[in-house]
């Protein structure tokens, strides 16, 4: 199971830019790299992220083998209304990950 | 280098016997500042030297990515181990105030095992000792992640010169920290002392001090520990490390926390 941080502020005001900060861990391993037996380690990394505000997708990112270890993501949308942010990574060998954050819109 | 310093340095190296039988005798009583030793009011972390991007990542503790090391470090505190079924959180309860201070102050001697163990070494003297478990292996994760944990209590504090038994080790460290060594016959003094704010290729040079360990380094996308980041740079000198968990990166270790005494801990920090 990866870590997750989620940083969302917890209220906003309607209308404004808001900033969400994402924080998971992961070895994302290239796949060109070769291990102490000289055999190349497989690709192993997260190839998407996807980010819902009410079940509405604002938010998605497709990574590839550059990306470093323990991905940071930001980004920002704009505060529409109450509810839920939800996260999802989904990965090489089947890795996937969920998280959701409320906010409180005024 | 400064004029002063560059004298200081020669001077140093010019009356180097007669200068370490004069320590000697002083560093009974406590060890004094020395010829190219940095002035205690001119030390400065790592961190006031890094890159705004690099800071900003320290100091939000969402965006710093040894925050995920801490969670599971919080959760190997209580998860019990080994043959006697005890976790740490059995004997030590709450980290936030038995831990408070430790790593600030530690290497410290052990008394039953007659020698120096620092924050990993004691966490591993633990888990022989009272949980009946196998020691983890150094820069194992989850070493890295109790030892975060334990550090991550210290954050804000300063760092305790090391008591009266401590000062052989101290001066021991200082010994190897003064040493030439490896193909490029550097000792660690002629960059960390020496020059200490002036640039190596590219890359500034720090002035070496342990107070953020272990921390994130970027170049190693992951959490690391000191004795790593020594080991680091002896390969930098082209110098024969020393096997991790070695008396002599102990030493080095009491000794770099002797020379950063006072200075704030920030474990985990993040450095480029």
């Amino acid at each position: 199971m990866a870590r997750v941080l989620i940083n969302v502020p917890a209220t906003a005001k309607r209308g404004s830019v808001i900033q969400i900060k994402t924080l998971i861990s992961h070895v994302m391993e290239p796949g060109f790299r070769p291990g102490p037996d000289g055999k190349i380690i497989p690709r192993d990394i997260i190839t998407l992220m996807t980010c819902k505000y009410n079940g509405e997708e604002v938010f998605r990112a497709d990574m590839f083998p550059a990306v470093a270890a323990n991905p940071f993501v930001t980004f920002h949308t704009i505060a529409t209304e109450s509810g839920k942010l939800e996260f999802a990574w989904t990965g090489d060998n089947g890795f996937t990950e969920t998280a959701s954050a409320n906010i409180t819109v005024e | 280098m400064t004029a002063a310093r560059r004298i200081f340095h020669i001077l140093h190296a010019a009356s180097l016997p007669a200068c370490a039988a004069a320590i000697c005798i002083l560093s009974l009583a406590a060890a004094p500042l020395r010829a190219g030793d940095i002035p205690l009011n001119q030390r400065q972390s790592g961190y006031d030297t890094m890159g705004r991007d690099t800071r900003a990542m320290q100091d939000d503790d969402t965006a710093n990515p040894a925050t995920l090391w801490l969670l599971d470090g919080e959760a190997l505190w209580s998860k019990k181990e080994g043959a006697a079924g005890k976790a740490c959180a059995d004997c030590h309860t709450d980290a936030a105030t038995s831990m408070k201070g430790v790593a600030a102050r530690y290497p410290a001697f052990n008394t039953k095992q007659n020698k120096p163990l620092d924050i990993e070494g004691r966490i591993n003297n633990c888990r022989t000792e009272h949980q009946q478990a196998q020691p983890l292996p150094f820069e194992n994760k989850d070493l890295l992640a109790l030892t975060a944990y334990v550090a991550r209590q210290s954050r804000g504090m300063a760092i305790a010169p090391p008591p009266e038994n401590m000062q052989p080790v101290v001066d021991q460290g200082r010994a190897i920290f003064e040493k030439r060594q490896g193909q490029l016959n550097l000792s660690c003094a002629q960059c960390h002392d020496d020059n200490w704010g002036r640039k190596l290729a590219g890359s500034a040079i720090p002035q070496g001090h342990p107070n953020g360990y272990p921390l994130y380094r970027l170049e190693w996308q992951s959490v690391g520990s000191l004795q790593r980041r020594l080991r680091n740079c002896l390969i930098g000198m082209r110098a024969e490390g020393y096997a991790l968990g070695s008396p002599e990166y102990v030493a080095l270790e009491a000794f770099l926390m002797w020379r950063a005494r006072g200075m704030k801990m920030e474990s985990p920090a993040v450095r480029p």
